[in-house]
């Protein structure tokens, strides 16, 4: 069972997170413009690398923040955390109405 | 001169003033404290103690420790207390035990599995895939029953363990996994830099190989008992170490994670009052040092599996624990420097010693103390086969230079044969955190290489098998943990020990020729697999280990092959012609040692397996004899029968009574959440398919939530309760995935809207009233709210008081009559619950349950997220279009929406079904075929959902998911039926009930 540094609560055993899959994965801005391809891209494919892997975990059973773990997917070994929220990019809100 | 095993007068670790009563398969037999069920049974002459696990041979005690293969027995404490497959040498004996021989029929001595033996050529490797293959028919009826009563080692018990169970977590800085020499020294050097150091041994006293003598060796100068005594004193001064016995390490896992196993009463007859039986300890370390010295590997030659034959090693633990001799005239065969300590102490205890040395001479530090005490010494020979059924009485040895053509091996008596084929590091705690174990072909064994970061490996498990040289590396590695953790380096004087050297020469079977070929020489004892089996596995074309484990058995079952594996792989290098590194291992996988399920679960049973939670309307309903079913973590009730009524009857009344005048159901079980803030309206406009920024305060919809990928993740209403307030409802298995849902969403795409998501669910009691008399019942109720249709539409709510107490009341339904679902405080739900019971008493108002609501909802269509959909079911497929909003932007799931496999025609639809029989109701799940002689394996065209008996149609009626449904209406199909042939159905529209909707606008 990892151990994981929240950001936020500080070193907690894995079961009180549960993993997002792969970080990064930017939701298309404006769908609409998207290929069928590039849609079924963001959706699905993922790198799922042999080494260092960015991925989300969220801490919900104690601050349910989201958060980036960077970790070594044959070691385990976890290299840095950030926070999402600080890393996301704002876009644009979508029109209402 | 007597034969077999002895309990010498004096020596040994046991209370021969005591007496202890026990009994093995009924004999009443005794032993002292101090003593082992396995030491006890060598005491009172018993060498015979199991039957093996395929060919049923008589089997004895052939090693002391977690890796014994043999001598597994069954302990019973009374009909509850049943624990099967204990190695003999670890059960603490305590009075009036109880143990039994496995795998026998009628008895141990005739044992009608024994024939096996005989029946050679019908057991070969492989033989499970090979015998039981096809019909596949035969599996259920044949097959499985046989091979589980013939795999069978050892029962389970029939009862629920009476005892309990614990759990702790722990945190320290370094956890420290056996106290041998190496353990305790570095556990010593840890302690003093200021760490806090668990120190955890298996066995109930520390010291190890120095426990069990240590084959004479002096540290300090002095005997290794004296050291060892000193050395405990030492660790208790300090204060951050702490040792914990008859505690195993099991398991290593991820980041210094380990489950520890504490056995707290099992030497005792019952655990004391109060105390638990085992402590399971979770032990986060900041670093792990694995101390757990080394194993013994067996040798293999033909007939090596006699009651008499035994590790070494073994034979020392039950002389220098238990002060057992395990026979008057034993023979050592060995093949390498181990054992010549034994052979002296054993001398010495009186016994006729022979040693059989594969190397042509005995190391020349033990030569002329050999000869003072009388040991033969044979060298250049090996030991090639074994007399005596249910006893081993004679050796055959051969000189491994002659030519087996001309010569015969020669006899020798012997009442025990006590084999060492030299020492493995054992490392399994070391690979199963994925350590890297490299074969050393100076030490002809595997041990550590690369250790993974916060773990090392130190002494006899790291590959240091001289004393000398094992504590030096103890030393060494708590230096590196030391400096890894930022400690301080304490000055410690290490004890000092004679330098020894230690050699050993592989030596992985000996010869196989003439007449001892066609005898069984075993590779691994537990699953009775021979070097033929290797062979022949190996000929079939088997070459990779893990391949070699699985098609021959070898290091399977209770012992996990402990002391198999390099055995094993040396015999499978030599037939490759391979090295033994490029071999490989097999997978270590925790635990090292079977741990108890109710060690693993811990307090968590019955009801205290999962947090069980119930409605406020609960008392109420257990008091009116409710049915109840679980639904994800509630109890809700299912139905309210009345005296002499079944749950159908109840059921239909039910019903019958919504539709005809009113009906209640408490569902507070609905998951509500809270959206507000100045962006929540633009927030949910994504997430749901509806455009929520255009509901009025005051108004209400239903909306889904679907995935990214188009497919429905959620129903429910959206309330509009002030301009940037918002109330939420979810399906009750929903509530906690929409939760995580919302904030994962906007956390991480769009934490720039300003907005908080709250869980309501606990704080709302919702009470759901529907029928054509239900606002005529609420008028009774109800304060500060006009009820009248035209000021209280369909899809509004209103705040007032109900019964007296604040509510919000929505007024939607969901079952196709007029409804109003009352929310009020959740410390009030039983009082509005009883409030309306009352007052409804002569309008014909009457509880209903899941199975009412069910049944009423698919009447008219309404599907339920999880039942009508699974995860590959979009609004599209449902046919609510309708409630995709169309100019509102972007939501989650709209993109995908147009993917063409989504807006394929072929696609399953929801449809309705009405079987030709009124009568007869589909079974949920059914498969939709075109023609009522479809038998398997046929095209399923779709399949049924939702499927009832309707008291208001007063037939049968069925949701189902169909390919291209809703160009197919009025078309003929079958439903396919677990047992019998598939009934005719008819397809058509999914809405049995007022399909215009006027009842809910009345
Ligand atoms: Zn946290």
């Amino acid at each position: 069972m990892l151990e994981i540094p929240c950001p936020f609560c500080g070193p907690r055993p894995e079961v009180e997170f549960r993993c997002g899959g792969e970080a990064d994965i930017r939701r298309p801005a404006d769908p609409d413009r998207c290929s069928d391809r590039a849609w079924t891209d963001y959706l699905w494919n993922r790198t799922n690398p042999k080494g260092v892997h960015r991925e989300r975990w969220w801490h919900v059973h104690g601050c349910r923040r989201w958060f980036v773990v960077s970790r070594h997917t044959v070691s385990d070994t976890i290299l840095a955390v950030s926070d999402s929220g600080q890393t996301a990019q704002p876009q644009e809100t979508a029109a209402d109405g | 001169m007597a034969e077999g095993p002895v309990r010498l007068p004096v020596g040994g670790r046991i209370d021969r003033k005591r007496r202890l009563a026990f009994r093995f398969d009924g004999r009443r037999l005794a032993g002292h404290p101090g003593d082992s069920l396995a030491s006890a049974l060598l005491a009172n002459g018993i060498r015979l103690v199991a039957r093996s696990f395929k060919y049923h041979r008589p089997r004895g005690i052939y090693a002391a420790g977690p890796e014994e293969p043999c001598a597994l027995v069954e302990l019973r404490r009374d009909e509850a207390r049943v624990d099967p497959n204990c190695p003999a040498g670890e059960v603490e004996l305590f009075d009036g035990l109880e143990a039994r021989s496995q795998n026998r029929w009628p008895s141990l001595a005739w044992d009608v599995g024994a024939l096996a033996d005989r029946l050679k050529p019908l057991l070969p490797a492989g033989f499970y895939y090979k015998t039981f293959r096809w019909p596949a028919a035969l599996w259920t009826r044949l097959y499985e029953p046989l091979i589980r009563r013939m795999a069978g080692v050892g029962r389970a018990p029939r009862l629920p363990d009476p005892d309990r169970y614990a759990h702790r977590h722990h945190h320290c800085d370094v956890l420290v996994v056996g106290a041998g020499a190496a353990g305790l020294v570095a556990a010593e050097l840890l302690g003093r830099a200021g760490l806090s150091v668990l120190l955890v041994e298996s066995r109930a006293q520390p010291g190890g190989w120095l426990a069990d003598g240590g084959a004479g060796v002096r540290l300090d100068g002095d005997a290794a008992p004296h050291w060892l005594q000193a050395q405990l004193a030492r660790l208790e001064a300090l204060e951050g170490v702490r040792l914990l016995t008859r505690s195993t390490a099991f398991g290593l896992y991820d980041h210094g994670f380990v489950g520890v196993l504490e056995r707290i009463a099992d030497h005792l007859p019952l655990p004391a009052p109060g105390t638990p039986r085992e402590r399971l300890w979770w032990v986060r370390a900041k670093a792990v040092l694995i101390t757990t010295g080394c194993l013994e590997r067996p040798l293999v030659f033909p007939d090596n599996d006699r009651p008499g034959v035994m590790l070494a090693g073994a034979a020392a633990h039950y002389l220098h624990h238990h002060g057992v001799l395990v026979g008057r005239r034993p023979v050592i065969f060995t093949n390498n420097d181990s054992v010549y300590g034994l052979a002296l102490e054993l001398a010495r205890a009186g016994a006729a010693v022979t040693v059989v040395d594969v190397r042509p001479a005995p190391p020349a530090r033990w030569e002329r103390e050999l000869c003072e005490a009388g040991v033969r010494m044979l060298c250049g020979r090996a030991v090639v086969g074994s007399e005596g059924r249910s006893g081993l009485h004679t050796v055959h040895i051969l000189a491994l230079d002659a030519d087996p053509a001309l010569s015969l091996p020669k006899p020798l008596a012997a009442d025990a044969l006590l084999v060492s084929g030299g020492l493995q590091p054992n490392a399994a705690l070391f690979a199963q955190a994925r350590g890297r174990l490299c074969f050393d072909e100076e030490l002809g064994a595997w041990r550590p290489d690369e250790a993974p970061p916060r773990l090392w490996a130190a002494g006899g498990a790291n590959g240091r098998l001289s004393l000398a040289a094992a504590v030096e590396d103890a030393a060494r590695a708590a230096r590196d943990v030391i400096r890894s953790l930022g400690g301080r380096e304490p000055r410690l004087e290490l004890p000092r020990v004679e330098e020894e050297t230690f050699a050993q020469t592989p030596f992985w079977c000996s010869p196989l020729k003439g007449a001892a070929a066609a005898r069984r020489a075993f590779v691994d004892l537990h699953n009775d697999v021979t070097v033929a089996d290797i062979a022949v596995a190996i000929r079939e074309g088997y070459r990779a280990i893990e391949h070699l484990k699985r098609y021959t058995t070898a290091g399977m079952g209770p012992d996990q092959g402990k002391i198999v594996q390099g055995n094993l792989q040396g015999l499978v290098a030599r037939e490759l012609g391979r090295a033994v590194q490029e071999v490989g291992t097999t997978t270590f996988r925790q635990p090292w040692t079977p741990v108890p399920f109710a060690a693993l679960v811990g307090a968590h049973r019955g009801p205290l397996f999962e947090p069980l939670r119930t409605p406020p309307t609960h008392p109420w309903a257990e008091a009116h004899g409710a049915l109840f079913e679980d639904v994800g973590p509630w109890r809700r009730a299912r139905v309210f029968p009345r005296s002499g009524e079944d749950l159908e009857a109840a059921l239909r009344r039910e019903a019958r009574a919504v539709r005809t005048a009113c009906g209640v159901i408490d569902a507070s079980t609905l998951g509500k959440i809270e959206v507000a803030g100045p962006d929540a309206a633009i927030f949910l406009d994504r997430i749901y398919t509806i455009a929520v920024s255009r509901l009025r305060v005051g108004r209400c919809r239903y909306g889904l939530m679907l995935r990214d990928d188009g497919m429905v993740l959620d129903d429910g209403v959206v309330a509009r309760l002030e301009e940037h307030r918002f109330h939420l409802t979810t399906t009750t298995g929903g509530a906690a995935r929409v939760l995580a849902w919302l904030e994962e969403w906007h956390q991480t795409e769009w934490p720039e809207l300003r907005l908080w998501i709250t869980s309501t669910t606990e704080q709302w009691a919702t009470i759901a009233l529907s029928g054509p008399r239900a606002r005529e019942l609420l008028a009774r109720l109800a304060e500060g709210i006009d009820l009248d249709g035209a000021a209280f539409p369909h899809m509004s709510f209103r705040e007032g008081r109900i019964a007296g107490v604040p509510a919000r009341v929505f007024r939607i339904s969901f079952t196709g009559e007029l409804g109003f679902e009352i929310n009020v405080e959740a410390g009030f739900g039983l009082h509005l619950w009883e409030a309306l019971i009352e007052a409804g008493s002569d309008l014909g108002l009457t509880p209903y349950g899941t199975e009412a609501m069910h049944l009423l909802r698919a009447e008219k269509g309404y599907v339920i997220v999880g039942q009508e959909t699974d995860g590959t079911v979009s609004p599209l497929d449902l046919g609510l279009e309708g409630l995709l909003a169309k100019n509102k932007g972007d939501f989650i799931g709209r993109r995908a929406l147009a993917l063409p496999a989504l807006q394929s025609p072929e696609r399953k639809q929801l449809v309705g079904l009405l079987p030709s029989e009124p009568g007869s109701v589909l079974e949920e799940g059914a498969q939709l075929v075109p023609s009522p002689e479809a038998t398997p394996p046929a095209v399923s065209e779709g399949h049924v959902t939702s499927s009832y008996f309707s008291p208001n149609l007063e037939r049968s009626f069925a949701l189902a998911l169909l390919a291209r449904g809703r160009q197919r209406h009025g078309e003929r199909l079958w439903a396919t039926r677990l047992d019998g042939a598939p009934v005719p159905v008819e397809v058509v529209p999914p809405c049995f009930y007022d399909p215009e909707g006027q009842r809910l606008r009345m």
